[in-house]
Protein backbone atom coordinates (compact mmCIF):
# COMPACT_ATOMS: atom_id res chain seq x y z
CA UNK A 1 0.00 0.00 0.00
CA UNK A 2 1.88 2.81 -1.21
CA UNK A 3 0.47 6.14 -1.18
CA UNK A 4 -0.17 6.64 -4.88
CA UNK A 5 -2.42 3.11 -4.10
CA UNK A 6 -4.08 5.23 -1.44
CA UNK A 7 -4.70 8.18 -2.96
CA UNK A 8 -6.08 6.80 -6.33
CA UNK A 9 -8.04 4.60 -4.64
CA UNK A 10 -9.49 7.88 -2.64
CA UNK A 11 -10.08 8.71 -6.23
CA UNK A 12 -11.77 6.14 -8.10
CA UNK A 13 -13.87 5.75 -5.00
CA UNK A 14 -15.09 8.97 -5.30
CA UNK A 15 -15.79 8.85 -8.94
CA UNK A 16 -17.96 5.26 -8.90
CA UNK A 17 -19.87 7.36 -6.36
CA UNK A 18 -20.54 10.47 -8.98
CA UNK A 19 -21.29 7.47 -11.43
CA UNK A 20 -23.99 5.81 -8.88
CA UNK A 21 -25.49 9.39 -8.81
CA UNK A 22 -25.83 10.25 -12.52
CA UNK A 23 -27.07 6.72 -13.09
CA UNK A 24 -30.13 7.37 -10.18
CA UNK A 25 -30.50 10.87 -11.31
CA UNK A 26 -31.33 9.53 -14.91
CA UNK A 27 -33.66 6.89 -13.02
CA UNK A 28 -35.40 9.22 -10.73
CA UNK A 29 -35.62 12.95 -12.65
CA UNK A 30 -39.06 13.77 -13.70
CA UNK A 31 -37.78 15.72 -17.12
CA UNK A 32 -35.70 14.71 -20.47
CA UNK A 33 -34.17 18.08 -20.26
CA UNK A 34 -33.41 16.96 -15.87
CA UNK A 35 -32.47 13.77 -17.19
CA UNK A 36 -29.71 15.22 -19.56
CA UNK A 37 -28.47 17.48 -16.38
CA UNK A 38 -27.80 14.24 -14.55
CA UNK A 39 -26.66 12.29 -16.98
CA UNK A 40 -23.84 14.63 -18.32
CA UNK A 41 -22.53 16.11 -15.38
CA UNK A 42 -22.35 13.98 -13.11
CA UNK A 43 -21.90 11.00 -15.25
CA UNK A 44 -18.57 12.94 -16.59
CA UNK A 45 -17.21 14.11 -13.20
CA UNK A 46 -17.56 10.41 -12.17
CA UNK A 47 -15.75 8.97 -15.39
CA UNK A 48 -13.04 11.55 -15.36
CA UNK A 49 -12.03 10.94 -11.55
CA UNK A 50 -12.54 7.38 -11.97
CA UNK A 51 -9.94 7.01 -15.15
CA UNK A 52 -7.83 9.56 -13.78
CA UNK A 53 -7.89 7.55 -10.52
CA UNK A 54 -6.92 4.40 -11.99
CA UNK A 55 -3.86 6.69 -13.59
CA UNK A 56 -2.99 7.66 -10.54
CA UNK A 57 -2.55 4.12 -9.24
CA UNK A 58 -0.82 2.62 -12.29
CA UNK A 59 1.46 5.77 -13.13
CA UNK A 60 2.24 4.04 -16.73
CA UNK A 61 -0.79 3.86 -17.68
CA UNK A 62 -1.37 7.78 -16.95
CA UNK A 63 -0.77 8.97 -20.52
CA UNK A 64 -3.48 7.19 -22.19
CA UNK A 65 -6.12 7.65 -18.88
CA UNK A 66 -5.38 11.36 -19.55
CA UNK A 67 -6.24 11.09 -23.47
CA UNK A 68 -9.38 9.36 -22.33
CA UNK A 69 -11.06 11.03 -19.60
CA UNK A 70 -10.06 14.33 -21.90
CA UNK A 71 -12.11 13.01 -24.89
CA UNK A 72 -14.65 11.80 -22.72
CA UNK A 73 -14.83 15.43 -21.09
CA UNK A 74 -14.46 17.80 -24.58
CA UNK A 75 -17.28 15.17 -26.01
CA UNK A 76 -20.36 14.62 -23.43
CA UNK A 77 -21.37 18.11 -23.34
CA UNK A 78 -21.55 18.17 -27.31
CA UNK A 79 -23.83 14.95 -27.32
CA UNK A 80 -25.88 16.32 -24.96
CA UNK A 81 -26.35 19.91 -26.45
CA UNK A 82 -27.18 18.42 -29.69
CA UNK A 83 -29.40 16.04 -27.78
CA UNK A 84 -31.06 18.58 -25.84
CA UNK A 85 -31.70 21.04 -28.82
CA UNK A 86 -32.99 18.02 -30.53
CA UNK A 87 -35.84 16.76 -28.30
CA UNK A 88 -37.00 20.37 -27.76
CA UNK A 89 -37.04 20.67 -31.31
CA UNK A 90 -39.30 17.23 -31.70
CA UNK A 91 -41.50 18.70 -29.59
CA UNK A 92 -40.91 16.76 -26.47
CA UNK A 93 -43.31 18.09 -23.64
CA UNK A 94 -41.24 19.84 -20.23
CA UNK A 95 -42.69 18.39 -16.70
CA UNK A 96 -45.18 19.84 -14.75
CA UNK A 97 -43.50 22.12 -12.34
CA UNK A 98 -41.51 24.13 -15.22
CA UNK A 99 -40.92 27.51 -14.16
CA UNK A 100 -39.45 29.29 -17.30
CA UNK A 101 -38.59 28.23 -20.74
CA UNK A 102 -36.36 30.93 -22.21
CA UNK A 103 -35.76 28.77 -25.56
CA UNK A 104 -39.37 29.41 -26.44
CA UNK A 105 -39.89 33.23 -25.62
CA UNK A 106 -36.19 33.82 -27.75
CA UNK A 107 -38.18 31.89 -30.20
CA UNK A 108 -41.47 34.09 -29.71
CA UNK A 109 -39.37 37.34 -29.64
CA UNK A 110 -37.36 36.57 -33.12
CA UNK A 111 -40.51 35.86 -34.56
CA UNK A 112 -42.62 38.55 -33.76
CA UNK A 113 -39.16 40.79 -34.72
CA UNK A 114 -39.16 39.39 -38.06
CA UNK A 115 -42.73 39.41 -38.47
CA UNK A 116 -42.24 43.49 -37.13
CA UNK A 117 -39.65 44.00 -40.14
CA UNK A 118 -41.59 42.33 -43.25
CA UNK A 119 -44.37 44.58 -42.25
CA UNK A 120 -42.34 47.88 -41.79
CA UNK A 121 -40.48 47.04 -45.24
CA UNK A 122 -44.20 46.23 -46.48
CA UNK A 123 -45.30 49.56 -44.95
CA UNK A 124 -42.66 51.57 -46.23
CA UNK A 125 -43.01 50.39 -49.62
CA UNK A 126 -46.64 51.21 -49.68
CA UNK A 127 -46.18 54.93 -50.67
CA UNK B 1 -5.51 -2.34 -3.46
CA UNK B 2 -7.65 -5.65 -2.23
CA UNK B 3 -9.96 -7.44 -4.86
CA UNK B 4 -12.68 -6.61 -2.08
CA UNK B 5 -12.46 -2.81 -2.76
CA UNK B 6 -12.60 -3.24 -6.25
CA UNK B 7 -15.75 -5.74 -6.13
CA UNK B 8 -17.04 -2.51 -4.31
CA UNK B 9 -16.35 -0.06 -6.92
CA UNK B 10 -17.53 -1.98 -9.38
CA UNK B 11 -20.89 -3.01 -7.46
CA UNK B 12 -21.20 0.93 -7.25
CA UNK B 13 -20.75 1.38 -11.18
CA UNK B 14 -23.05 -1.57 -12.12
CA UNK B 15 -25.99 -0.11 -9.98
CA UNK B 16 -25.81 3.33 -11.93
CA UNK B 17 -25.52 1.12 -15.24
CA UNK B 18 -28.83 -0.67 -13.79
CA UNK B 19 -30.14 2.15 -13.01
CA UNK B 20 -29.66 3.87 -16.70
CA UNK B 21 -30.78 0.22 -17.68
CA UNK B 22 -34.46 0.89 -16.34
CA UNK B 23 -34.72 4.35 -17.77
CA UNK B 24 -34.03 3.15 -21.06
CA UNK B 25 -36.40 0.30 -21.06
CA UNK B 26 -39.51 2.69 -19.51
CA UNK B 27 -38.94 6.26 -21.09
CA UNK B 28 -41.72 7.56 -22.23
CA UNK B 29 -40.41 9.24 -25.37
CA UNK B 30 -37.17 8.21 -27.84
CA UNK B 31 -34.62 11.01 -25.93
CA UNK B 32 -35.33 9.80 -22.53
CA UNK B 33 -34.33 6.09 -24.07
CA UNK B 34 -31.09 7.88 -26.31
CA UNK B 35 -30.25 10.10 -21.98
CA UNK B 36 -30.18 5.90 -20.72
CA UNK B 37 -27.82 4.47 -23.04
CA UNK B 38 -25.68 7.73 -23.37
CA UNK B 39 -25.63 7.41 -19.54
CA UNK B 40 -24.49 3.24 -19.46
CA UNK B 41 -22.27 3.71 -22.02
CA UNK B 42 -20.58 6.87 -20.29
CA UNK B 43 -20.63 4.78 -16.69
CA UNK B 44 -19.07 1.59 -18.63
CA UNK B 45 -16.48 3.48 -20.42
CA UNK B 46 -15.16 3.92 -16.95
CA UNK B 47 -15.80 0.89 -15.10
CA UNK B 48 -14.05 -0.69 -17.97
CA UNK B 49 -11.06 1.13 -17.30
CA UNK B 50 -11.14 0.09 -13.99
CA UNK B 51 -11.54 -4.02 -14.81
CA UNK B 52 -8.45 -3.00 -17.21
CA UNK B 53 -6.43 -2.25 -13.89
CA UNK B 54 -8.14 -5.36 -12.11
CA UNK B 55 -7.20 -7.54 -14.62
CA UNK B 56 -4.04 -6.56 -15.33
CA UNK B 57 -4.34 -5.60 -19.06
CA UNK B 58 -3.50 -2.41 -20.79
CA UNK B 59 -5.68 -2.82 -24.08
CA UNK B 60 -8.60 -2.47 -22.13
CA UNK B 61 -7.86 1.03 -21.77
CA UNK B 62 -8.06 1.63 -25.51
CA UNK B 63 -11.44 -0.42 -25.75
CA UNK B 64 -12.74 2.07 -23.64
CA UNK B 65 -11.32 5.00 -26.01
CA UNK B 66 -13.14 3.60 -28.85
CA UNK B 67 -16.25 2.66 -27.15
CA UNK B 68 -16.10 6.37 -25.91
CA UNK B 69 -15.36 7.59 -30.00
CA UNK B 70 -18.62 5.56 -30.91
CA UNK B 71 -21.28 6.57 -28.12
CA UNK B 72 -20.22 10.16 -29.54
CA UNK B 73 -21.01 9.23 -32.70
CA UNK B 74 -24.14 7.07 -32.17
CA UNK B 75 -25.42 9.71 -30.15
CA UNK B 76 -24.77 12.84 -32.26
CA UNK B 77 -26.56 10.75 -35.40
CA UNK B 78 -29.47 9.99 -33.38
CA UNK B 79 -29.78 13.59 -32.28
CA UNK B 80 -29.52 14.89 -35.90
CA UNK B 81 -31.87 12.24 -36.87
CA UNK B 82 -34.78 13.61 -34.27
CA UNK B 83 -34.14 17.08 -35.44
CA UNK B 84 -34.62 15.82 -38.71
CA UNK B 85 -31.42 16.58 -40.27
CA UNK B 86 -30.85 13.23 -41.22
Amino acid sequence: MTATTIIGGVVVGFGTIFLFLGGLGILRLPDVYNRLQAGTKCTTLGAVCTIVGVGIIEPGWLCKAVVVALFILLTNPISAHALARASYKSAVPLCEGTVVDKYREFGECEEAGSTAETADATAGSEP
Amino acid sequence: MTPGLYIAFFSVGVGGVLCCMIRALLGPTASDRVVGVDGMITITTALMVLLGLFLGRRIYVDVALVYAVLAFVGVIAVARYLEKGL
